[in-house]
């Protein structure tokens, strides 16, 4: 069974680009456009895992984070932050919050492939 | 009952008492626990002003003019306002100088000059024995108004024998108890702290006394003031005396008796003995300060009711007003309260007297006598002999002498004169000391001539104008001079000198005298300029409160003996003393007396310590028998003077500097907290732009990757993915462009075209380049315009600009088919004002406060974000405010928005004309 990610993020394009390259690689795809959204989302359609924004409206990324990872039902939801501040500060601060890996914006496309693989256990 | 005998017995009790009074602090200041260490007392003692004068003479004056008894406690209360300006410097002086009489300040400020002393001591004496006969004279006449004398009638007194006179006995009395009270040691310093501490009882004394008459006149005989003043008011002659100006005191005459007394509450010798001399302690002047004045408000209360009461109470009788503060309680039957007047007198008059005489025999015995014993050289002779004991018998003798000086004035003027026309005459003398003494503590160009050119010329002017007229109106000299002038000339009419009238007498001889004294001391001063004992003399009393003058003993330079000064001390202090004195020296310098060296320091100190016990001038002289002086040159002088200010400029300068670094300091660290802000602000400016320009880079990359990595994407999609490339490769050239346009119009380096400008044409522009997008979303765009508006002066293409950000904002926010927005541009009392309001989902408060910041967009839809780079409202309110005008929001959420600028009107308005 085809695994399932969510992608949260509030830059349309970039919602575009993610969604055609995950749905290539053979994923169950659904989106999220906002922080809370994000969170409903990840209840409801409980994700394998979430590529998820930091700077989203309503809740941010770390927050998001934060409350999947107090949620003891959603405790096998793998995360992988996807963040346009590239200073440690920020990727420090992602990984404390509980995300499995980061990518900094702009990414390669091949590797992030890669990374949501090995993070979901599957051969490259 | 009361007979003589009683009050002659209750007079030596009170006395007695005082002795008491004085004994216990003197006990005390030799046990080291000094009872006026102490501002209440120091207050009390400076109450020796009020003598008799005040005590019967004040009613006296009230009774024949009025409020004109006030300007004499106006004065001092005026004077006293300046005391922490004056005051206190003259004590400093005092201190630092051991000056032990006003005589001695002068002499000492003007070179130390036996000449000056001589000659205010002469002031002194003449100008203040009137003022002791008066004390004599209302002690007699109260004496004589308690126990009548049995065959004859007050007014006959002129005919008595002197042995028969009551008076006479009043005054050997008096040089009694003041040679033991005054002279029973000669002390180092001239305190005399059992004194001071009796005087301050004696304060109390006379005060309850006269208040307690008040009380029983107000009170007792009367109902109440109110009873009283309205009694008084219906007397048609006492009406006037409730008013300003009654019995012909002018204006002229209220001044010129308010400013005598203020000169003579610091001038007088025994103010000066009690204010400067006893002061121990400079702060107690803070307490004088308003007790003293009180006080003499105090004392002041019931005159007027007093003189009031006895006017009507004794009218038709011929009772001089003077003795209604003693004669209302005996009529009336109350004799012990009589009694009690009189002790209050009593108390008023000795104290005058004893400080007064206890002054003015110092300044006799150092001043007049040591010098004319120390010019036949009899006292300077290398002798071992203690001559202590004379310095002793000499005051004792001045005693004796001035009080009977006083008693022969009495006899010969006293009878002419009411008690306060007497106190007058001594007002007068006294003033004369104020030119000398004020100019030396504040003017350093003031010399020894000028000083003596002064004092003897208002000398003599007091002395034709006040006190020969008094003698001629008391028949002891010939009276026609007072009519026809000296030499018959009319124009030296000793009342109307040179023609002056319409003045008192008062008044016109402290114009005349004050008009020589000050223009003698100021012109002759500035004949020539100071000599070398001047300028020193001068620097330590004018710059008494600087830091940095001349240490004790600059401005000697010779060679001297510890074998030679020592046993000199001894002679005038008494060996012991002198030992002591050189022993506390000693161990203020870190050595024992055996290590002195004779040094400037120590030839200094022998001298002020000699001084304190001869005054300045004779002190000079002595120490200059035993001591090889080389005379210093004034340019030496001058060169030592100039030292101490180059020190004083030092340390001032040091001082600023000190300021400028504290000033420095603390600019720096408001600097470097702005620094780090702006560090702050350009990290977040940083960081926002990182991920601005990160975030079109990320789609852009994803799809270029895709398109080259995957050949098979369908046409569509590819077509889709190569629009959304080309945009977001706009939307970073824009954000790149902006990025640029902003940092340029911070820095201030933005171009700036500007130009008449129609701000109708800048709106229309904004509106057609805008058309299309209103058109693609399906967005009505309504305008109303006024058909014209005044040009401004700005640069076109940057307003557009601004209207163009805030209509593409509009579009972006309303929704699609049902949006409108309005554009309407008018003009305010202020300017010309753009309105763009859209019905889109409006600003929280929150979102209203931050939507100017940089990189802040508004709204939570991901409608049409990629447009906008966070920096269109920061730019567009950068320029509004450039042309200082300004950009703001206004808007109810969910109700639309409105953004609105305001352009100030009139090229005023243009801060810059930085066009290129």
């Amino acid at each position: 069974m085809a695994k399932k990610i969510l992608i949260a993020d509030d830059e349309q394009n970039i919602v575009i680009s993610l969604e055609f390259l995950m749905k290539r690689e053979g994923f169950t795809v659904c989106v999220a456009t906002d922080g809370q959204e994000a969170i409903d989302k990840v209840r409801s359609e409980a994700p394998d895992l979430v590529l998820l924004d930091i700077m989203m409206p309503r809740k941010n990324g770390y927050e998001v984070c934060q409350e999947i990872r107090t949620d003891p039902g959603l405790q096998g939801t793998r995360i992988l932050m996807l963040t346009a501040k590239g200073r440690e500060m920020e990727i420090t601060k992602g990984l404390a919050m509980g995300a499995d890996a980061y990518m900094t914006k702009p990414f390669s496309t091949r590797e992030l492939v890669t990374k949501v693989k090995s993070l979901l256990d599957l051969p490259a | 009952m009361l007979n003589g005998p009683v009050i002659v017995a209750a007079s030596f009790l009170y006395l007695l008492l005082l002795f008491a009074v004085a004994y216990f602090g003197d006990k005390r200041a030799d046990a080291g626990r000094s009872v006026i260490a102490n501002p209440t007392i120091y207050a009390l003692s400076l109450a020796v002003y009020c003598t008799t004068w005040t005590y019967y003479g004040s009613v006296g004056r009230a009774a024949s003019s009025g409020l004109g008894f006030v300007p004499i406690f106006l004065g001092p209360t005026l004077a006293v306002a300046l005391w922490w300006f004056v005051m206190l410097k003259m004590i400093r002086i005092g201190k630092t100088n051991r000056i032990t009489s006003i005589a001695d300040f002068i002499a000492s400020r003007y070179g130390k000059s036996q000449l000056l002393g001589g000659l205010v001591t002469v002031i002194a004496v003449l100008g203040v024995i009137p003022y002791i006969a008066l004390q004599l004279k209302a002690l007699s006449g109260s004496f004589a108004i308690l126990v009548p004398p049995d065959d004859m009638v007050s007014s006959g007194r002129g005919a008595l024998p002197w042995l028969a006179d009551t008076t006479f006995y009043v005054a050997l009395s008096m040089a009694a108890f003041t040679i033991l009270f005054g002279t029973r040691h000669l002390d180092a310093t001239e305190r005399h702290e059992g004194l001071v501490a009796a005087i301050a009882f004696e304060s109390l004394v006379k005060l309850v006394a006269f208040v307690a008459v008040g009380v029983f006149v107000t009170f007792g005989l009367f109902d109440g003031f109110g009873d009283l003043f309205s009694r008084a008011a219906r007397e048609p002659q006492l009406q006037a005396l409730m008013r300003m100006g009654a019995g012909g005191n002018g204006y002229a005459n209220w001044f010129a008796l308010t400013l005598l007394s203020m000169l003579a509450v610091m001038f007088l010798p025994r103010q000066f003995q009690v204010t400067v001399v006893e002061n121990v302690n400079e702060n107690h002047l803070r307490r004088a300060i308003w007790l003293f004045p009180l006080y003499l408000l105090l004392i002041n209360v019931f005159v007027l009711p007093i003189a009031l009461g006895g006017l009507m109470l004794f009218a038709g009788q011929q009772v001089d007003a003077d003795t209604f503060v003693l004669r209302l309680p005996m009529v009336f039957g109350h004799d012990w309260l009589a009694l009690v007047v009189f002790i209050g007198g009593l108390s008023a008059a000795t104290g005058m007297i004893v400080v007064e005489t206890i002054a003015l025999s110092t300044m006799v015995c150092n001043d007049l006598v040591m010098p004319l014993l120390l010019r036949y050289r009899w006292l300077a002779l290398h002798g071992q002999e203690d001559v202590s004991g004379v310095l002793l018998g000499i005051r004792r003798g001045a005693i004796v002498l001035i009080l009977l000086l006083a008693y022969l004035y009495f006899r010969l003027a006293g009878e002419a004169h009411a008690l306060v026309s007497i106190g007058l005459i001594s007002f007068a003398a006294v003033a004369q000391f104020a030119p000398a003494m004020l100019g030396g503590m504040y003017w350093r160009g003031g010399t020894r001539a000028g000083a003596v050119a002064g004092l003897s010329g208002g000398f003599a002017v007091w002395l034709y104008t006040l006190l020969l007229p008094s003698f001629a109106k008391s028949g002891w000299l010939p009276g026609d001079f007072l009519q026809n002038g000296l030499f018959g000339l009319d124009l030296l009419r000793p009342q109307e000198l040179f023609g002056l009238r319409g003045l008192d007498p008062l008044a016109h001889s402290l114009f005349w005298s004050m008009l020589a004294n000050v223009g003698g001391y100021v012109w002759v001063s500035l004949m020539r300029p100071p000599s070398a004992i001047e300028a020193g003399q001068a620097t330590l009393f004018v710059d008494v409160f600087k830091q940095g003058r001349p240490s004790d003993g600059a401005f000697w330079r010779g060679s001297a003996q510890v074998g030679d000064l020592l046993p000199l001390l001894g002679r005038f202090l008494g060996r012991e003393r002198a030992a002591n004195a050189f022993d506390d020296y000693a161990r203020s310098r870190g050595v024992s007396r055996e290590a002195l060296q004779a040094d400037a320091g120590l030839v200094h100190f022998a001298e002020t310590t000699l001084a304190g016990a001869i005054g300045s001038a004779s002190a000079r002289v002595i120490v200059a028998s035993v001591v090889q002086e080389e005379p210093l040159g004034l340019d030496e002088v001058m060169n030592i003077l100039d030292e101490a200010s180059q020190v004083r400029a030092y340390s001032r300068r040091l001082e600023q500097k000190s300021l400028e670094l504290e000033q420095a300091t603390r600019e720096l660290r408001s600097a470097n907290e702005r620094l780090k802000e702006l560090d702050r602000l350009k990290d977040d400016f940083m960081s926002s732009v990182t991920h601005e320009l990160r975030t079109p880079l990320t789609s852009i990359r994803a799809f270029s990757e895709m398109l080259l990595e995957d050949p098979e994407i369908d046409v569509d999609d590819r077509q889709r993915f190569l629009g959304i490339i080309v945009s977001e490769t706009e939307r970073l050239t824009r954000l790149v462009n902006q990025v640029l346009d902003m940092a340029k119009i911070e820095s201030g380096h933005a171009d700036w075209v500007n130009d008449e400008v129609s701000l109708l044409d800048v709106v229309e522009q904004g509106a057609a380049a805008t058309s299309q997008l209103f058109r693609d979303k399906g967005v009505t765009l309504e305008m109303s315009m006024p058909p014209a508006v005044p040009a401004l002066l700005a640069d076109r293409d940057r307003l557009v600009q601004v209207v163009l950000n805030l209509l593409s904002n509009a579009v972006k926010f309303v929704a699609r088919g049902s949006g409108q927005v309005r554009l309407s541009l008018r003009e305010t009392g202020e300017g010309l004002q753009v309105d763009v309001s859209d019905n889109g989902p409006g600003l929280t408060p929150e979102e209203q406060r931050v939507v100017f910041e940089k990189f802040r967009q508004g709204g939570n839809t991901m409608t049409d974000k990629p447009q906008g780079t966070g920096l269109g409202l920061p730019i567009s309110r950068q320029i509004v405010e450039h042309y200082g005008g300004r950009l703001w929001v206004e808007s109810v959420p969910g109700e639309g928005a409105t953004f609105s600028f305001l352009m100030p009107c009139g090229k005023s308005a243009v801060r810059k004309e930085d066009a290129g």
